[in-house]
């Protein structure tokens, strides 16, 4: 290659050095460091939450390292915002396409740099540039096809030209198959090699074992804001890197009194369901949950929990399958019959589902129950009894500050939580579904809810968790179901299991490949 | 506490900046602005028939704000509130001249009863295409604006049509006719402010004591949590909807029943419009909402008498405008402050 000069002058295209950025109450890169050498498919791992995100968004110039140095090519660069990025030859494609729906392939690609012909747009020119790259590196697309038209693979390759359009040398691709069938993840890695071959250098964030094995030439795993090794994809294999990914930490098992389950409170037939996009992204789960048992479902997020969660609690259709509660089935019924026969539900997103910002503690603490006594006598609130039973709720479950007029919105994180987390168990619950219910706490927050949350299993009530914390699962699960792609991967008790194994499951392994030995 | 200081001073002080440019641009053309003010607050409250003429304007103008301010306390922007007013009167007029042997306290009541049933059925068509199909209520409701107009003339020229001067609906029976509070020279006060301040009431109870206001703000708020809270978002957008055009339909029938005793053909001239700017300028708030209208009605009083000392009355355009820009800019300032302490 003619390149060989700048090579060695610039042996890494993208060198990070000790960066580190916080946002409020979390670290979300810990002086992290990675090198990116000139021309390689580099795999960033982790989970979610591990910072890699975070991490590129700053190469990309959407955030700004709090310390730390950014080197392009050997070069020390500080960008305000993408566009110096994209000036130094760095594209991204983001997990959600940054498109134009009603704009075609090719407006799209140019949309920002049009070449133009006078005063006016030079479609022609546009289109020729366009056709090029897409010959080029065998990105098929229609390039007068609008992108509503177009399948997501094919919007996935749009995006891709229209970083090479802006000269982009190095090329992020932010989880690019968490949106791919299988047929178009080949696709992508061909194209993948294509950009290599010229001389592109490529990021690409995944937590798929399998592909970052088949594509990658070297891994960075990232877990908690740090690296936790750097390894050559040829010399490690998927168990190395599952170990580098949930941690070496043995987990911690809290004391959990043996607890017999009763009879099935909640069950789960065959469910399908779509995402907003009309992607099938729950894909036939079948689960039952007993008084009395925390059934806890791990997975990486995306992987249809959102869905799942949003169709048994009544939120979202169902596209087919049964769910039957206490005997009864209770598919597409709405949230209040659930709630009335004794649903509650800690929703995964407190600030869409489970929180009213602008309502008191004290409006918050009644919803779902604020239309029927003790908190309202015929059709008018009972704000006495409402006020007295917040003070109560607010001291036993120490909700600070204990201001039952203090709006939802300007509680702590870790307060919102214990508010939703006391309004759902206060309501007598024969069945909790409990969604990430500790997402960004502090440890002590952590425990007090886990506590409450064993203290619900011992008074029999049947419990769903579903978490993306794998510490989180082991220490609260009677039984553990892995949910990838929108199906259950198996199903293992945590004193049977190791983290190894449930990590595995997590990125695409059933686990009767896991014990059958092909691993 | 500190939320209500800071919720009554960002419209007084918005008013006060207001005055002050307005002056400025009184200075402008030549006249003295405190002269003209004072002129201004003469018009509006100097003798009992000026305070009058300002409380028979602001009736209709605080059941519009009040329409306005309920809709967007449940998060849905009702822009038609002049057609529903519109079609609320023309729908009382149908009917109430034909009162004549009824006792006033059947008549009354059921007058007004059907012009808000009228404004709520045509509020709820927007709010049943809200809440069935996503169709957006700006758009539904302005098209209903329109629709009500040529209703509104085919009637008054059609079946209603009385045959001589300008179009209009027959006058509507006696008994149906609001009582006369006070008469000062030519002015009547009908009752209707009252039964305006009564709908003020009617807002604040329904909104603050009841729970079915209590799911109408949830819905509000924050539809996903309402939603997951066990409440009908559909439902309650449709109800919001009804409840929101009933107000306006009551400014449509006391016009009717206490100004002008017959539909004169068109729509409520804009008052439907002002009720926007009365809920953002009394914050939505019931209270606030009767002071916004008495304001705007005391401003457009007023502006007939600063129009005879040579000042333009639509100066009051100007200081009206400014006062919504200000309450508008404040509220985009606070969302911007608040977007920043998120990100932060």
């Amino acid at each position: 290659m003619n390149e060989t000069a700048s090579q060695v002058r610039h042996d890494y295209a993208v060198e990070m050095l000790e960066i580190t950025k916080k946002f409020p109450g979390v670290l979300a890169n810990d002086r992290v460091t990675i090198r990116i050498k000139n021309g390689e498919i580099h795999a960033i791992v982790g989970e979610n939450g591990a910072g890699k995100s975070t991490l590129m968004n700053q190469l990309y110039g959407l955030y700004h390292p709090d310390s730390g140095e950014i080197r392009i090519f050997g070069e020390k660069k500080t960008f305000v915002g993408p566009r110096d990025a994209i000036k130094a030859g760095i594209g991204m494609v983001h997990q959600h396409f940054m498109l134009v729906n009603t704009l075609t392939a090719t407006e799209n690609v140019v949309l920002g740099n049009e070449p133009v012909k006078g005063l006016n747009f030079d479609l022609k020119h546009s289109r020729q540039a366009v056709k090029e790259l897409s010959e080029k590196y065998g990105l098929y697309i229609d390039i007068d096809a609008k992108i509503e038209d177009m399948p997501v693979g094919m919007q996935q390759r749009v995006e891709i030209i229209k970083t090479l359009y802006r000269g982009a040398q190095i090329i992020i691709l932010d989880e690019p198959t968490a949106v791919l069938t299988p047929q178009e993840v080949e696709e992508l890695f061909e194209i993948m090699r294509n950009l290599q071959k010229d001389g592109k250098t490529i990021l690409f964030i995944s937590h798929k074992l399998n592909e970052v094995m088949e594509i990658s030439e070297r891994i960075t795993v990232m877990r908690g804001g740090k690296v936790t090794a750097e390894l050559i994809t040829k010399d490690t294999n998927e168990r190395e890197i599952a170990r580098a990914m949930v941690g070496r930490d043995v987990v911690l098992k809290l004391d959990k009194a043996p607890h017999k389950p009763k009879d099935i409170v909640f069950e789960v037939k065959d469910l399908h369901v779509r995402d907003n996009r009309r992607l099938e992204v729950v894909k036939g789960v079948s689960l039952t949950v007993r008084k009395g048992e925390v059934v806890g479902v791990a997975g990486v997020a995306g992987n249809g929990q959102t869905e799942f969660i949003e169709a048994i609690t009544g939120l979202r259709k169902a596209e087919s399958g049964h769910i039957i509660f206490q005997g009864k089935d209770v598919t597409g019924a709405h949230p209040r019959v659930l709630r009335e026969m004794g649903m509650t539900h800690i929703a995964e997103d407190r600030f869409k589902y489970a929180l009213i910002k602008p309502f008191p503690a004290y409006y918050n603490v009644i919803l779902g129950r604020h239309y029927k006594p003790p908190f309202a006598k015929g059709a008018f609130l009972d704000h006495k009894e409402i006020k007295r039973y917040t003070a109560e709720l607010m001291e036993e479950f120490d909700i600070r500050p204990r201001i039952i007029e203090h709006l939802g919105g300007n509680f702590s994180g870790g307060n919102q939580q214990k508010l939703v987390v006391g309004r759902e168990i206060k309501a007598n619950p024969k069945f909790m579904v409990v969604a990430q219910p500790t997402r960004g706490l502090d440890v002590g927050a952590i425990e007090f809810i886990h506590r409450q949350i064993l203290r619900m299993r011992e008074q029999d009530v049947g419990i769903l968790l579903v978490s993306m914390e794998l510490e989180e699962i082991f220490s609260l699960s009677d039984r553990i179901l892995v949910m990838y792609e929108g199906k259950i991967m198996g199903e293992v008790r945590p004193e049977e299991t190791t983290v190894e194994e449930v990590g595995l499951m997590m990125a695409g392994k059933r686990l009767e490949e896991i014990r059958g030995g092909k691993l | 506490m500190k939320k209500m200081i800071e919720s009554i001073a960002v419209p007084v002080i918005a008013v006060v900046i207001a005055l002050v440019i307005s002056a400025l641009v009184i200075l402008a053309i030549g006249k003295n602005p405190i002269e003209a003010y004072g002129s201004l607050i003469h018009g509006a409250f100097g003798n009992q028939q000026a305070i009058i003429d300002t409380l028979i304007k602001s009736t209709p103008l605080i059941l519009t704000g009040l329409a306005v301010g309920f809709g967007f306390r449940a998060g849905v922007f009702n822009i038609g509130a002049e057609g529903q007013m519109g079609i609320g009167a023309l729908a009382a007029a149908t009917f109430a001249s034909n009162f004549g042997g009824l006792p006033p306290a059947i008549a009354i009541p059921l007058t007004m009863l059907i012009g808000m049933v009228a404004g709520a059925g045509w509020a709820a068509i927007a709010g049943f295409l809200k809440a069935k199909t996503g169709a957006h209520e700006v758009v539904t409701t302005i098209m209903l604006n329109s629709i009500t107009t040529y209703i509104a003339s085919f009637m008054v020229t059609g079946p209603l049509a009385t045959g001589y001067g300008s179009p209009k609906s027959p006058e509507i029976s006696t008994s149906a006719q609001l009582p006369i509070l006070m008469r000062v020279g030519a002015m009547e006060l009908s009752s209707g402010i009252v039964i305006a301040i009564l709908a003020a009431v009617f807002m604040y109870v329904f909104l603050n004591k009841t729970t079915t206001g209590y799911e109408i703000k949830a819905v509000g708020f924050n539809p996903y949590a309402a939603e997951y809270g066990g409440i009908s978002v559909s439902k309650n957008v449709i109800l919001a909807m009804a409840i929101s055009g009933a107000l306006a339909g009551l400014a449509g029938v006391t016009e009717l029943m206490g100004v002008h005793h017959r539909f004169l053909g068109e729509l409520a001239g804009g008052k439907g419009f002002d009720g926007i700017s009365i809920a953002l300028i009394g914050q939505n708030n019931p209270i606030g909402i009767i002071f916004a209208a008495i304001l705007i009605g005391a401003l457009r009083t007023g502006s007939n008498e600063m129009q005879f000392m040579g000042v333009s009355k639509y100066i009051v355009m100007i200081t009206q405008a400014i006062v919504i820009f200000l309450v508008a800019a404040d509220r985009i300032v606070r969302a911007i402050y608040a977007r920043k302490k998120v990100e932060a």
